[in-house]
């Protein structure tokens, strides 16, 4: 449904020149219309005007009434019968102009060789376009300390600065992290941190990428190339399901950065410091350049492509084999494992879920999510955004990003339905329903939406019973819409493509056998498996117990699971074919491994949470790595199956070629919530979620970005803490019968029955120390 | 005139070519003959312009074109910023640079920067010097050496180590801390003459 507004149109006069433009519209937008450049510094269109520069003064008259000096065309609205004198037709104004930027550079240090901003700098361009070439100043320009760390990634050179203010709005204003403010007054006003307290914010690259100077630099791209050396390819984001538009800038083969693009209907422009600054993961690991096939000794030894193919062909030919590709594929390559299982292996025993995953979500993706379009564009509209299970700024920042701006324009009501009221949802103003770990859906079935709602679920939803079932009877009784946001960036487009045991691609359910008709014309096969496949943990359970003795694996952390201890053994049992960039826990236990693409190194699309598709090509064109898809189908061709997906544009065309399913969808069986447990004085219910910057595999090599992580704290509630004797500060052991972890107290807003505690951050791995992450009743002691 | 038709196929026939006659100059007489050899003749008399290279060498013009040489303040470290403007300014591409943060236990140049990788590839440049006018700190310049054939490409790649001036008296070999007391813009004002021994840190 699309609404045209109505919006009133303004004529005024720029230069001698016409143009209608909508109420409100400010004269230095205005004069873009029109092709004519004002030079500018402090502003940018998604941050409130300040007028800070000054730098972009136009002489105007309104009904034949002049103002008496130029003005800032950045802060002034379009009036009818306006007129406006730019420098182009204005002496004055071009006087006004040049003597600002005359004022701009006495102070400003002839750092230009050294200064990372060299080659690209709006202060460099426009005093070269709208200066004067000459100064007036002979006096000694004010100095500062330089530079000035004001996190471990971004550095700040206070003399190069011209006070804009555009980092401080942004980070006020977008990322609602006020850590950065200008101080002093006159000649030596400055940008400064807070005393003591770092910018520790997600999203300060962003300042970095906006600084019209170079003021604000990255420690991690410091000195490292100038503009002209870098060939920049668009991209997208491969760390979660936001699904930025980004550019890469490659120089020699070797990625140098990356920066936010600009795409209004997604990410605007921003982006997150994860998908910023975590890119070293690609060459700092270790990575495989041989297929490694493992001896009659039993040892891993370097093998040739087509030794290794036909091992891996004869293995999963001869056993019952299954599938794992981990939540990172690309949309191709998803689909690519998904063919795979079904043509080549003959089975549905498939799953992209590396992670806590239960039936009901399973059944609640097909039911609800598969096909379906909720966008950012609907946040924009909604009257209330439920959020379950899903932490925005930790788990999608880009989705809290457009939550805060809603919440910032038009005061968009927020609930959370958690255990602990989170920094993010805190910054949105957000109404906490207080519920212990486990009890989601007794809160969720009472909350009041409206068909304007948007329910927006995260992963962690699957982790507690019953709760998708009440989001989907919610949804159902309220009209509200689902939007279901996993963590990492191919899980909707691995989804879609059917990478999972109750689905084919397109959304066509196993169970239905006109679907599976459709699927079998496709791809010219006669039959296909009609029973849905196996969960992963069923999958490992069934190596376990003889049923599957082969497994494919491409991308799997086997840590992040369930039961990491089953999965592991389960890896040592089958038969392993493990498709991987680098060495992992999967590659050491497995028998052939295949070494295939990074993310740089090949084209491909992911599917964000909208299901939006964020297609991006190879930014480094010198590697020889193939896709997984391209090894998948060498495989098949070995095995004597036809996958025909050499390519990603074949497999595309294949997907396109698909057409969306309109026949039924499955329904979802209604689970029960888990009753809750009865706990003694010492003991809590975990509950937990993963920060944004955490020990990540993609976040190796990155030790500044690292730096900026949030203190790895476990949190309980104020009236247990009083019973326990907990300050702040105090370290309390959580504990279970796998392991325990020792974390520094916070005393805050969280259930009386609950701890909260970081799940993958330094000091703080839970899957791993203590082999549970949410809703597990574990004990807690002061030390 | 009339109307020129295409060929029809790429065939020319030469006998409809029209050739045209060029004027030949006519006979220059005896005495342009002996203007001639006059030429040869008072040569006999002049000595010889041929230099017995490469046992005898004649040096160049003082401004003459040859090899960069990356130069060094008078305490040893290094001229070179790593800002790259010459690579920007070389019509050739015949340089490359690579930039690195200098740190207090690692100091190759005054100021926050220094060139980590410095090439010049010789199969490539054509000497216009552009790159020496670019140079924000004079440390690139030309000396006037110009034997620079060998036989092979990589030979003709010079590294930093190549081009680094030599370390003359009262020079350190960096990495090794600033003049005590002075920061870069004193480097670039000349007010460093020689190194100070507690900058000998090793």
């Amino acid at each position: 449904m699309s609404t045209t507004e109505i919006v009133d149109m303004i004529t005024v006069v720029i230069d001698g020149f016409e143009v209608s433009v909508p109420k409100g519209t400010l004269i230095i937008r205005a004069a873009e219309q029109l092709g004519i450049q004002i030079p500018r510094f402090c502003d940018h269109p998604l941050l409130d005007p300040v007028g800070a520069c000054r730098q972009c003064l136009v002489d105007i008259e309104i009904n034949g009434h002049a103002f008496a000096k130029p003005q800032a065309s950045c802060t002034i609205p379009v009036e009818p019968g306006m007129i406006v004198k730019t420098q182009l037709t204005s002496v004055v104004a071009d006087k006004a102009q040049k003597g600002v930027m005359e004022l701009l550079l006495i102070n400003h240090p002839l750092d230009c060789p050294v200064c990372d901003k060299g080659g690209e700098c709006p202060l460099q361009n426009q005093a070269m376009s709208n200066g004067q070439g000459q100064t007036r100043f002979e006096g000694t320009k004010r100095t500062f300390e330089k530079p000035v760390n004001i996190s471990s990634q971004v550095l700040l050179d206070r003399e190069r600065c011209i006070l804009c203010a555009r980092c401080t709005r942004f980070s006020d204003q977008i990322a609602s992290d006020p850590f950065i403010t200008l101080n002093e007054r006159g000649a030596l006003q400055q940008v400064g941190i807070y005393e003591k307290v770092p910018f520790k914010s997600y999203f300060s690259g962003n300042s970095v990428q906006i600084c019209p100077v170079g003021a604000l630099t990255g420690a991690s791209y410091r000195f490292r190339a100038r503009p002209f050396d870098l060939v920049s390819t668009p991209s997208a984001c491969e760390h979660c399901a936001s699904g930025c538009d980004m550019r890469t800038d490659v120089r020699r083969g070797k990625t140098l950065r990356r920066l936010a693009g600009d795409d209004p209907t997604v990410n605007e422009e921003w982006n997150c410091d994860k998908g910023r600054w975590a890119f070293k993961y690609i060459t700092a690991i270790d990575r495989l350049t041989h297929p490694l096939v493992r001896n009659d000794a039993g040892v891993l030894v370097e093998a040739s492509w087509p030794e290794a193919l036909a091992a891996a062909a004869k293995g999963l030919k001869e056993n019952t084999s299954a599938v794992l590709v981990g939540g990172r594929a690309t949309y191709e390559d998803a689909y690519g494992y998904s063919k795979f299982a079904r043509v080549a292996l003959g089975t549905n025993d498939i799953d992209f879920r590396s992670r806590l995953s239960s039936d009901e979500e399973r059944e609640f993706l097909a039911a609800h999510v598969v096909g379906s379009s909720t966008t950012y564009r609907d946040i924009d509209r909604a009257d209330h955004v439920l959020l379950v299970g899903f932490e925005p700024e930790e788990e999608s920042p880009i989705v809290f990003l457009r939550l805060n701006k809603q919440f910032r324009k038009r005061a968009l009501k927020v609930t959370a339905v958690a255990s602990k009221l989170s920094i993010g949802v805190d910054k949105l103003k957000g109404e906490f329903v207080k519920v212990a770990p486990g009890q989601e859906a007794a809160a969720i079935a009472k909350a009041a939406l409206t068909s304007q709602s948007i329910i927006l679920v995260g992963e962690r939803a699957s982790e507690s019973a019953g709760a998708l079932t009440a989001i989907a009877a919610l949804a159902d009784s309220t009209g509200a819409k689902i939007a279901w946001i996993p963590r990492r960036a191919g899980e909707r487009g691995a989804l879609e493509a059917g990478a999972i045991g109750n689905l084919l691609p397109g959304g066509r359910p196993v169970a239905d056998a006109a679907a599976r008709v459709d699927i079998a014309a496709l791809w010219g096969t006669s039959t296909l498996p009609s029973s849905n496949g196996r969960s992963s943990d069923e999958i490992i359970a069934a190596v376990h117990s003889g049923d599957i003795a082969a497994l494919l694996v491409g991308g799997v952390d086997p840590l992040d699971g369930n039961n990491s201890a089953a999965a592991l053994a389960a890896l040592e049992r089958a038969f392993v074919v493990c498709l991987e960039i680098a060495p992992s826990e999967v590659t050491m236990r497995a028998n052939v491994v295949l070494p295939v693409a990074a993310i740089t190194e090949k084209s491909g699309s992911f599917l964000n949470w909208e299901g939006r598709a964020r297609s991006f090509d190879a930014a480094v064109d010198e590697s020889l790595n193939r896709s997984d898809l391209r090894i998948l189908s060498m495989i098949a061709q070995e095995m004597g199956a036809a996958l025909n997906l050499g390519t990603v544009r074949a497999a595309a065309k294949e997907i396109a070629s698909l057409g969306p399913w309109d026949g039924a969808r499955v329904s979802m069986k209604a689970v029960s919530a888990a009753k809750a447990p009865a706990l003694k004085a010492d003991q809590f219910i975990l509950n937990s979620w993963r920060r944004l910057l955490d020990l990540g595999t993609l976040q190796k090599g990155e030790e500044n970005l690292a730096g900026t992580a949030r203190q790895t704290i476990a949190v309980i509630s104020p009236s247990r803490a009083q019973v326990m004797g907990v300050t702040d500060g105090d370290l309390l052991k959580i504990s279970t019968a796998q392991g325990s972890v020792t974390l520094a107290a916070l005393v805050e807003d969280i259930h009386d029955d609950a701890v909260w505690a970081p799940r993958n951050s330094r000091g703080s791995q839970l899957l791993v120390n203590l082999g549970v992450g949410h809703g597990a009743v574990v004990t807690v002691v002061k030390l | 005139m009339a109307e020129i038709e295409p060929l029809k196929n790429n065939d020319v026939d030469l006998k409809k070519v029209e050739f045209t006659q060029v004027d030949q100059p006519g006979s220059v007489g005896l005495f342009g003959h002996m203007k001639g050899f006059w030429v040869t003749f008072s040569t006999i008399f002049k000595r010889p312009e041929t230099v017995e290279y490469p046992e005898v060498k004649v040096p160049t013009q003082e401004r003459f074109h040859g090899r960069h040489q990356l130069n060094r303040h008078p305490d040893g470290l290094e001229k070179c910023i790593g800002c790259e403007l010459c690579a920007w300014a070389c019509p050739a591409d015949a340089i490359y640079v690579e930039g690195a943060d200098n740190t207090e236990e690692h100091r190759m140049s005054p100021g926050e920067r220094y060139g980590k990788v410095y090439q010049i590839n010789y199969l490539r440049c054509v000497f216009c010097g552009l790159c020496i006018e670019a140079c924000p700190t004079r440390a690139l310049t030309m000396i006037n050496e110009y034997e620079l054939a060998d036989d092979s490409r990589e030979k003709l790649i010079f590294e930093k180590d190549d081009l680094l001036g030599p370390l003359r008296a009262g020079m350190l070999m960096p990495p090794h801390p600033m003049y005590p007391g002075m920061d870069d813009k004193n480097y670039y004002r000349g007010e460093v003459t020689e190194a100070h021994p507690s900058q000998d840190v090793k």
